[in-house]
């Protein structure tokens, strides 16, 4: 049996959000555009948000049924939400936050997430990634059926951010409990979960592991969430079985691809290489033209040609000199390179 | 140099406006205690006279303060955190008495708790005779007080942090709880902003008390009455009078102003005057 199972269906501004889940215990991530309706589905499983119709299951309870006019209050519910931004009591300290779902526990909690020694901190006091125990903690008192997180890695600096994930990857390893995480960041999504839906304007697009969602993005829109270039083309059947694309901007590439008619082309930036003159590999695609933007990441340079990332490491950024408006060959494979759906309007 | 010249000017011209608005206000207040020696302005204040009426005025106060609180924390709190048809006309409804003259508050009050008013036979039923009693004065402060305290009380819940709100559920608080242990500690210092304002409207209250409960030394004269009153027989003891108000809503005033300071800061902003807008 599936320890969490959804069936929503409610409006929100200006779309409904209507989707159906079924999470074991593992850790599924929903990610998509802000305002996608993300966080209504935390919400809802909380109780905090009442679906016009479906039903919300945690193992054997019913949770909300429309049908059976079943919506049990967030207080009665086993579920553990920790909140963008963590939502600690400001008025309380640190043990009283974490004691006041179940008293008994704090301690052990304090413990566990080496916060014991903050117990008479205030929240005001914490820095981020404290302030993200905490609310980690206070969340598992009360021996929660689910935990639901809300972007936990967002209210983060860049550097915190990096370390925290991996520490909360091996809590909710431990945990084995389903896991239900919302974020807008595919990186974090891909580290943390087990599986991820892209949920775009109430609807989920696509559910599969991060690297399924890599592999075969279904639209434009998973491919540009989870990092890739994206240019328009039209395709058509070309040479030795490959697809011919005309972008729109001009030029032309492959793809093992099979597609006919209006396409987005979607390469990865680290299929992209970036040379001085025409390599001599398999690489099929080729944009010549100088370089828009170069920007280095710890050991990694992001090179933009026409609309077109590459990634390569900052070492052979150094020994190719490159800077910005040299004029560059960015070459990429046909095999990696994949044809998908238009985005649908309006995105 | 012309625009620099300009810009003095203009400064200049700010400055001597303020420096009028600001003698304008303060200069009848300093005028109270230049006209009264202060030796003399203590001795007035021990007739008999002075003393009943801040006994009454003092009396009638905390208790009409503490049914504001009592019922006016609740209301503010439904009103603030639900949405329902008619929550506007709610708002608007407990603004009215706001801008109501006093005089047409006591007039209304009469015609409804007085002994001919719609409510009168009741009570008179009931043995309880409320018009021109210290009862009518609890009654015309709660009119006329209320609403500055429900007021700062719906825009000091609404600034609360919903998810603060949320996650007391989600860790098994009941709504009680969560307005227990949650909102009424953050909301605090807003609302003991708007119980003092409330509360220096209320000793202040002179239109509705004089029609509703009348001017009976030791029984409805309050300080605003009692002014009133003296200032045919004795100028000097409505001017200590006038002297002693004008301290104790400077008392209140300063209290409103340091009460933020005084209570430790929490990384929520709670503000005692923030717009009543709905988040």
């Amino acid at each position: 049996m599936d320890a969490l199972d959804l069936d929503l269906d409610l409006p929100l501004r200006s779309f409904r959000l209507e989707l159906a889940l079924a999470l074991g215990r593992e850790t599924f991530a929903l990610v998509g555009p802000s305002g996608a309706g993300k966080t209504t589905v935390l919400r809802a499983v909380a109780g905090l948000a009442t679906p016009e119709r479906g039903h919300v299951r945690l193992g054997g309870d019913v949770l909300f049924d429309s049908a059976r006019r079943i919506n049990v209050p967030p207080e009665d519910r086993r579920v553990g939400f920790v909140f963008q931004d963590y939502a600690l009591f400001p008025h309380m300290t640190v043990a009283q936050n974490v004691s006041y779902g179940a008293r008994d526990r704090a301690p052990e909690l304090l413990e566990r997430f080496r916060i014991a020694h903050l117990a008479d901190a205030r929240p005001g006091q914490l820095s981020g990634g404290e302030r993200q125990r905490v609310g980690l903690a206070r969340a598992l008192a009360r021996k929660p059926g689910v935990l639901l997180l809300d972007e936990p890695l967002s209210a983060l600096d860049p550097h915190t951010r990096a370390a925290l994930r991996i520490e909360l990857k091996e809590l909710l390893d431990e945990l084995d409990l389903p896991v239900l995480l919302v974020t807008h960041d595919f990186h974090d999504a891909a580290v943390l979960a087990d599986r991820v839906a892209a949920l775009v304007d109430g609807r989920i697009r696509q559910v599969g592991t991060p690297s399924q969602l890599i592999a075969s993005p279904a639209d434009a829109f998973v491919a540009s969430f989870t990092g890739a270039n994206v240019l328009a083309g039209i395709a058509r059947r070309g040479a030795d079985g490959l697809t011919e694309v005309a972008l729109a901007d001009g030029g032309v590439v492959f793809s093992v691809d099979e597609a006919v008619g209006n396409v987005e082309v979607a390469v990865y930036p680290w299929d992209v290489s970036i040379s001085r003159e025409l390599p001599r590999d398999s690489s099929l695609n080729h944009v010549h033209g100088p370089i828009t933007s170069l920007v280095l990441i710890g050991n990694r340079a992001r090179v933009q040609v026409r609309g077109l990332v590459g990634e390569v490491t900052a070492a052979s950024a150094e020994r190719l000199a490159l800077r910005e408006n040299d004029v560059v060959m960015a070459s990429f494979k046909a095999a990696a390179t994949r044809l998908v759906e238009r985005a649908p309007l309006g995105r | 140099m012309r625009r620099a010249r300009r810009r003095r000017v203009f400064d200049a011209v700010l400055l001597s406006v303020t420096v009028v608005a600001l003698t304008f206000l303060l200069l009848p207040l300093v005028a109270i205690f230049l006209r009264v020696p202060l030796a003399e302005l203590v001795s007035q204040l021990g007739s008999g006279v002075a003393v009943d009426a801040l006994v009454v005025t003092l009396e009638t106060n905390a208790i009409a303060q503490a049914l504001i609180l009592l019922v006016g924390t609740p209301a503010a709190y439904f009103i603030a955190t639900r949405r329902f048809r008619g929550r506007a006309v709610a708002i608007t409804l407990v603004e009215l008495p706001l801008v109501l003259p006093p005089a047409v508050a006591g007039l209304a009050l009469l015609a409804a708790f007085g002994r001919l008013g719609l409510l009168g036979g009741t009570f008179e039923a009931l043995g309880v005779e409320v018009s021109f009693t210290k009862a009518a004065v609890v009654l015309a402060v709660a009119y006329v007080a209320s609403p500055f305290y429900i007021r700062g009380a719906i825009a000091s819940f609404e600034s609360l942090d919903q998810p603060l709100l949320d996650a007391s559920r989600t860790l098994g608080a009941g709504p009680a709880r969560t307005f227990f242990r949650i909102a009424l500690p953050l909301a605090a210092k807003g609302l003991g902003a708007a119980a003092a304002l409330s509360f220096a409207r209320g000793i202040g209250e002179f239109g509705a008390t004089i029609m509703f409960a009348g001017s009976l030394q030791g029984v409805t004269q309050t300080l605003s009455l009692a002014i009133y009153a003296q200032f045919d027989l004795d100028p000097d003891v409505a001017l200590s009078l006038g002297a002693l108000l004008v301290v104790v809503c400077a008392a209140i005033l300063f209290i409103v102003k340091l009460l933020p300071a005084w209570t430790r800061s929490t990384s929520t902003s709670i503000y005692p005057f923030a717009p009543s807008g709905s988040s």
